[in-house]
């Protein structure tokens, strides 16, 4: 319904935008010099007239509609159903609008609610008719109020710049907007959760079960929000991944950038940087039905207690994975430093090896520690990985052999399925994602700002 | 420098020198090739893992692509399909196809006895194969009381088995497959009755608990209406926001403040995002749950960062003759941008984005905040229905035990993989044939 709505205002628009031409050409009496602006911006402005306010108007009523029509519906209700505490109320609500969608109900719907969908799909029907009148309305008059202002001396083109200036200026604000979203979302919640448990508690505390007690005598249920066994799995886990990543990462850049010929480089390169575009579930995939099996019939091989769900499985696979990152990273980094140093270090008589040690490496050191902060920044982050490969038990351990779990993990854990708004299970997941958010910006601040201030040292 | 000095230094010191030097040659020339075999080693191990994932990807999903069918004669018994004769279709529409099913196998096998035994041919066939038949009577009633031989769709089970992935040497107990259907599939294998044939459910169909039913059509069309939202926000605010800073902005803290937040954002981990559209879009807003209109909007706030640095490096690429000329011809600033310096630019941008969306695609992490990971059996239709994407659909596979759906998750992968290499691929193309040197 709503989208044929969009669809007549959008040819609306395009209607108003020919009248507004011709019009233009008719004020203008077929002589174009007279018109202050070029026709179609004529054109365009009777468009904008037709289409902007419209569109306004119909995006706060499709938003408000709903809310409206339930709050209506919930005061013509039985004061029995009315009366319900809040939560209770919200499974009526939801049983209502199953009921008006058509699904199978919960339980056998008794006659207030049957009779309630019935006035929601009344006034569903009357909200949406209405909707179409106020629209179509206000598009036809926009035209006809473009239409009557065009003359010869309407500035348009300076009105119709000023509307796509202004939606070129509130885009390019969208970046601020979704930043300003995460910090508020997580920190509002990470507030209610600190509310509930101390933050001591949760950055300090070696204990991690968020399971809390649905009933007051229910057994194992202690809810320990002690967030240090995620913290060291994390760290764990991405430090075998760039134990694996940095050698392998930059020997590969050393090796394109330095020894390669350009016709090896021109493959090999594109081909590492596969790495780079394969998903991360497919990287869990591997990880959890190839790698880790390999890595428990081998440490059992040598007698050694894996895990089936070993740190080491999931940290070597994010380690291929972020290769390619600190690879051709460090690769840009390499090839920043002047010709000019090489030339000189192979004028004294060192060899290309003395060379990228003494020289090479020490001059490059501060872009590839930048480059490295990057990639531990996305180690930290990643996710499907580890959901797939590392384990869910707490564990505060070093043992690379062990099961050990990640804050990403965690929050995937915590939030997916159903889950209330208020428990402080589902809190502690925005807790675990603000210190994330925290850690990996700090992270990426101090890397690029490490890396601008290399690039610059060499231009 | 005809060495005026050469009484402070002993005269066999340049010979000491050269022999020192020439000692160490061989140490050092060793390093040399160390280092030189260090970096081969390491470039040789990334791309060996490029190889082995695919490798290991190949070998154990190409299977999937077959689907094992048996033979089995079906009387179309008008006493079971339409007991009053009337051609009712509700009635023959509800009528037990099951048992259509049960007896043409126990035609097939006609000493199998005892209730455990029957159980286990029964077995043999998928569990929607009833509704296969219901549905081959309903396109053609005229099947009623006739006898034919159809090819149904065999269990997960026996397709594993026939695909060779059930070592047939082991005890009975050890594998999932019994005795007896090991020689009954046999006895039809000899007679021709059991076939592959090109697997068309697994692009067809929904998600399943059944293996052999499973499809990942679902997530496909789940996958399309995403990229579809975020293709339709990310590329529209991500050029517009290019064209502001590269072309319009002032240079100020504002200004700065947003490139700074751009940057960041790029490098902000995917599951924060999902941590936002579950705070800002579902709990804020009300959105549904599992729908794609949520997944396509989180994923675009997320390729935004990719698609405005591409497009800024699109616009800088083209060179201010091209500004000054338009300017110069009388064109307003925004009349420059729009007739001369976007057109140039749009390829590079086109690019961007699609590499930015080829991401978007691979991405799972974030959809998993928002509810895209239930199990959901009927395909989308819509940008409000549920629905679940192709990598969430390889998360909720690879999680079964099932050795078919070991198989059937590694066939996605490669779908997916295609859908990726298909999309950079275009990119590449896109950027071979407009790319403009200035």
């Amino acid at each position: 319904m709503l989208s044929y709505l969009l669809l007549t205002l959008v040819l609306l628009s395009i209607g108003g935008y020919y009248l507004g031409r011709n019009r233009a050409f008719a004020v203008a009496n077929g002589h174009i010099r007279n018109l202050h602006s070029l026709p179609s911006f004529y054109g365009s402005y009777t468009a904008l007239w037709c289409g902007l306010p419209a569109l306004i108007v119909f995006a706060v009523w499709a938003t408000l509609q709903p809310g409206v029509i339930i709050d209506l519906v919930v005061a013509g209700l039985p004061p029995e159903l009315r009366e319900l505490p809040p939560d209770r109320l919200n499974l009526v609500i939801n049983d209502l609008k199953n009921l008006v969608s058509g699904n199978i109900v919960s339980s056998t719907p008794n006659p207030a609610i049957l009779e309630a969908a019935n006035r929601y799909r009344n006034l569903q029907t009357i909200g949406n008719a209405s909707l179409w009148v106020v629209v179509m309305a206000l598009a036809i008059a926009g035209i006809a109020y473009g239409w009557r202002t065009i003359s010869p001396t309407l500035r348009a083109r300076n009105r119709v710049e000023q509307v796509v200036n202004l939606f070129l200026i509130v885009s390019s604000t969208i970046a601020i907007f979704t930043t300003v979203g995460i910090v508020l979302s997580v920190l509002f919640e990470s507030i209610l959760f600190f509310g509930k448990i101390p933050i001591t508690e949760f950055l300090f505390g070696l204990q991690w079960s968020p399971q809390t007690a649905i009933r007051a005598d229910q057994v194992g249920s202690s809810g320990a929000f002690g967030a240090v066994p995620l913290f060291t799995g994390t760290l764990l886990i991405s430090g075998i991944a760039m134990l694996v990543a940095v050698p392998v990462g930059l020997m590969s850049a050393l090796f394109l950038s330095e020894y390669a010929t350009p016709k090896f480089r021109a493959t090999a390169k594109p081909a590492l940087e596969v790495l780079a575009g394969i998903p991360t579930v497919v990287y869990g995939f591997f990880a959890a039905l190839t790698v880790a099996p390999v890595i428990r019939d081998l440490g059992t091989a040598l007698g050694l207690q894996v895990a089936s769900e070993s740190a080491l499985a999931a940290g070597l696979v994010m380690g291929i994975m972020i290769i390619p990152f600190v690879s051709s990273l460090s690769d840009d980094v390499i090839n920043a430093v002047p010709q000019s140093m090489r030339d000189g270090s192979y004028a004294l008589g060192a060899t290309k090896s003395e060379t990228i040690r003494r020289v090479l490496l020490p001059a490059a050191l501060p872009g590839i520690v930048g480059s490295i902060l990057l990639a531990v920044s996305r180690a930290i982050g990643e996710t499907m990985i580890v959901v797939m490969a590392a384990g869910l038990s707490a564990n505060l351990t070093a043992n690379p052999l062990a099961a050990v779990t990640t804050v990403t993990v965690q929050i995937v854990t915590l939030l997916t399925g159903d889950q209330e708004f208020d428990s402080p299970k589902t809190l502690a997941a925005f807790a675990l994602g603000l210190v994330l958010f925290t850690v990996t910006l700090i992270l990426n601040i101090i890397a690029l700002h490490v890396v601008r201030k290399y690039r610059e040292q060499y231009e | 420098m005809n060495k005026p000095n050469s009484a402070t230094v002993p005269a066999t010191s340049g010979r000491d020198i050269k022999t020192i030097v020439n000692a160490s040659l061989p140490r050092r020339h060793a390093a040399e090739r160390r280092f030189r075999w260090y970096g081969l080693i390491a470039i040789s191990l990334g791309l060996a893992f490029v190889v082995l994932m695919f490798a290991n990807i190949i070998g154990k999903g190409y299977s999937a692509f077959w689907q094992t069918y048996v033979q089995v004669p079906i009387s179309f018994d008008a006493a079971v399909l339409d007991p009053q004769g009337n051609r009712d279709a509700k009635a023959i529409e509800g009528a037990d196809y099951g048992a259509l099913v049960r007896a043409g196998l126990r035609a097939v096998f006609p000493n199998v006895q005892g209730r455990g035994e029957l159980r286990t041919l029964y077995a043999l066939v998928s569990s929607d194969a009833p509704q296969e038949l219901r549905r081959t009577v309903m396109a053609n009633p005229a099947l009623i009381g006739a006898t034919q031989e159809v090819w149904l769709l065999a269990s997960a089970t026996v397709d594993t088995f026939v695909k060779g992935n059930i070592d047939r040497t082991l005890d009975e107990t050890e594998r999932p497959i019994k005795d007896n259907q090991v020689a009954w599939i046999d006895k039809l294998a000899a007679a021709g009755k059991v076939e592959q044939r090109f697997n068309t459910l697994l692009f067809g169909s929904g998600d399943s608990r059944e293996p052999e039913q499973a499809g990942i059509r679902g997530a496909l069309m789940g996958s399309f209406y995403t990229l579809l939202v975020t293709f339709l926000l990310s590329f529209p605010i991500g050029v517009a926001t290019a064209v502001y800073l590269e072309e319009f902005a002032p240079k100020n803290r504002w200004t700065d403040l947003i490139e700074v937040n751009i940057n960041n954002l790029a490098a902000v981990p995917s599951i924060v995002f999902g941590l936002l559209g579950l705070a800002v879009f579902i709990n804020f807003f009300g959105l549904p749950r599992s729908a794609p209109l949520v997944g396509g909007l989180v994923l675009s706030l997320m390729t935004l960062p990719v698609i405005i640095i591409a497009g800024r490096a699109a616009l800088t690429s083209v060179p201010p003759s091209i500004r000054e000329a338009a300017l110069g011809m009388g064109a307003s600033k925004l009349q420059m941008v729009g007739h001369h310096v976007l057109p140039l630019a749009l390829p590079g941008m086109l690019t961007g984005s699609i590499i930015g969306m080829a991401r978007a695609l691979g991405e799972s992490a974030p959809l998993l905040m928002i509810g895209m990971v239930a199990f959901i059996v009927d395909v989308p239709r819509g940008f409000m229905d549920p629905a679940t994407v192709l990598p969430v659909q390889i998360y909720l596979w690879a999680d079964l035990p099932e050795r078919a759906f070991v198989e059937r998750t590694s066939a996605a992968i490669m779908v997916l993989l295609g859908f990726m290499i298909l999309m950079n691929g275009l990119a590449i193309v896109l950027r071979k044939r407009f790319e403009r040197r200035w």
